[in-house]
């Protein structure tokens, strides 16, 4: 374990808005302790950037337990950092030496612009639900649990698919700066259960359509987003997003 | 009327359809090239099996319709191959990352550089078919010989490659394309399958370890054939 008073360097990117130039400012921040998460790490930078009367850092975070999807930071080149699985709001300082020079950068995709310093707009994620990650049905009361058998282990699969959170990991990952892990596990997720069935090959063909016009660049199959991905979400899923899109093109209507 | 074709093909997933059944066709070839060319070396009857093969392979009207389509599907596959790298340069944005650690979850990184390494295999393809294709075909630097028992001539393909191997650059420069080949298939050939959706917790190892071996075998078969033929030339 490290030390528990660190001292250490952030090089830290900061821009006042998407229209003009950013650039990397140097901060050095003492009395660290290995068991701060990142951002609470960042916490004490801007309350410190305060005291200097400075302009603190702006980062996004909400619920710092790993389930939001709303922290993000690419740290010394890793989306949510060195450790896999891990968002950055769960991410400790242990993982860090005392000493170490820390690059933070935002994440980098011209279809997420920079709002400001590390803070990114990732509504072009919720234009690609918005075309069809959802499922319209009126669904009356509550039914019984049990009323629509699904097997266990499609049920899995399905769940595995739905434990995105949607942060764009994946994205910041990617060399192409794709999207198709994100999309291939909103779509794989509806496409495994019953209710997802009605619309699944309009689904397929919205969500796609909306992922292209985004701007996100086109899969490789580089599984740089399976490995950065902080849920661990597999390139399975895009495997069954290119199946259903395929069998919507030559087998729908539309 | 048709806007379902043009909307497939126009769609990320619809290119990369195509540059998967293009890669896979160029994989078959590759294969059937390569049980072709070994008869090149060790050639007991100066090239006569080789050259007999040559003119089968551009005379016979079903290889030659194959062949047209082989071409079509090498400008395909490079076109298409280049326009999505561009295209995926620019979706990076125009600020890059100031540090940048690729981790990636399957075997191999090759498929970070795609672009860069089908660019050099399109140059290797142009200088391969200037070299040999365009010589035969289009000159008239092949001599013809007439084998006992035939009734037509046939161009001496053999004699034309087993002189370009004696220039030791021509063997370095044809060495060292195969491993940039090796390296495109590395990815490649897995790749494939997964643009069309074809993963599965049961075949897909499968079509992994095939793809390996067939990345680094058949490269490191055509690349044997000008070494040996080099030392051929040397010893004769
Ligand atoms: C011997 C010749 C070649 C073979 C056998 C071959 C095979 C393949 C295969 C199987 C793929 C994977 C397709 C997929 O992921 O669905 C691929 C991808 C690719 N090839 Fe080739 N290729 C060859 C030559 C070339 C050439 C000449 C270029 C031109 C520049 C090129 C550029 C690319 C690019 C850019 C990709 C990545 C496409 C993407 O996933 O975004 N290849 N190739
Ligand atoms: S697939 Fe993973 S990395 Fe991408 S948005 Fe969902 S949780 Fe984040
Ligand atoms: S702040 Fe919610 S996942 Fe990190």
């Amino acid at each position: 374990m490290s030390a528990d008073n660190m001292t250490l360097t952030l090089k830290i990117w900061r821009q006042r808005n998407a229209t003009v130039k950013g650039s990397f400012e140097t901060h050095t921040i003492k009395g660290v302790t290995s068991h701060m998460s990142f951002l609470e790490m960042l916490d004490v930078l801007n309350e410190q950037i305060i005291h200097a009367k400075g302009q603190p850092v702006a980062f996004e975070h909400d619920c710092r337990e790993g389930i939001c999807g709303t922290c993000s930071l690419v740290i010394n080149g890793f989306p949510h950092g060195p450790q896999q699985y891990t968002t950055t709001c769960q991410l400790h300082m242990r993982h860090f030496k005392d000493g170490e020079t820390i690059t933070i950068e935002p994440w980098r995709s011209s279809a997420f612009p920079i709002v400001k310093d590390l803070v990114v707009n990732r509504d072009s994620f919720d234009r690609i639900i918005q075309a069809g990650g959802f499922v319209s049905i009126n669904t009356g009361q509550a039914q019984d649990g049990n009323d629509i058998a699904i097997e266990k282990d499609q049920a899995n699969h399905a769940m595995d698919a739905a434990t995105c959170i949607g942060c764009g990991a994946c994205v910041a990952a990617c060399p192409n700066a794709s999207a198709m892990l994100f999309t291939g596990a909103k779509v794989s997720h509806l496409a495994q259960l019953p209710q997802g069935q009605v619309e699944a090959s309009q689904r397929a063909l919205r969500m796609v359509e909306q992922h292209d016009a985004e701007g996100f660049g086109r899969c490789s199959n580089i599984t740089a987003c399976e490995a950065e991905c902080p849920k661990g979400i597999s390139v399975e899923h895009i495997a069954r997003l290119n199946r259903e899109y395929i069998a919507a093109t030559v087998g729908s209507t539309k | 009327m048709n806007s379902w074709i043009a909307r497939f093909l126009t769609s990320s997933i619809g290119k990369k359809v195509v540059m998967s059944l293009t890669g896979l066709f160029l994989i078959s070839f590759l294969a059937v090239h390569l049980a072709g060319n070994l008869q090149l070396i060790g050639s007991l009857d100066g090239g006569q099996a080789f050259n007999e093969y040559a003119y089968f392979m551009t005379n016979n009207p079903l290889i030659k319709f194959t062949s047209y389509g082989l071409y079509a599907g090498i400008l395909l596959h490079a076109i298409q191959g280049i326009l999505l790298w561009r295209k995926n340069i620019a979706a990076r944005g125009t600020v890059r990352y100031a540090v940048k650690n690729d981790r990636v979850a399957s075997a191999t990184k090759s498929s970070i550089y795609m672009g860069s390494l089908g660019t050099v295999i399109l140059i290797f393809i142009i200088v391969h078919m200037v070299q040999f294709w365009a010589q035969m075909h289009f000159t008239s630097n092949v001599g013809d010989v007439t084998y006992a028992g035939a009734e037509y001539a046939v161009k001496d393909l053999y004699t034309l490659v087993k002189g370009a191997y004696t220039n030791i650059w021509f063997v370095i420069f044809y060495v060292v394309s195969m491993i940039f080949i090796s390296f495109h298939l590395l990815h490649g050939f897995e790749s494939a399958f997964q643009t069309l959706g074809l993963n599965h917790p049961k075949w897909s190892p499968l079509i992994k370890t095939i793809g390996r071996a067939y990345a680094v075998l058949v490269p490191l078969g055509f690349a044997i054939i000008p070494i040996l033929m080099y030392i051929e030339n040397q010893q004769s």
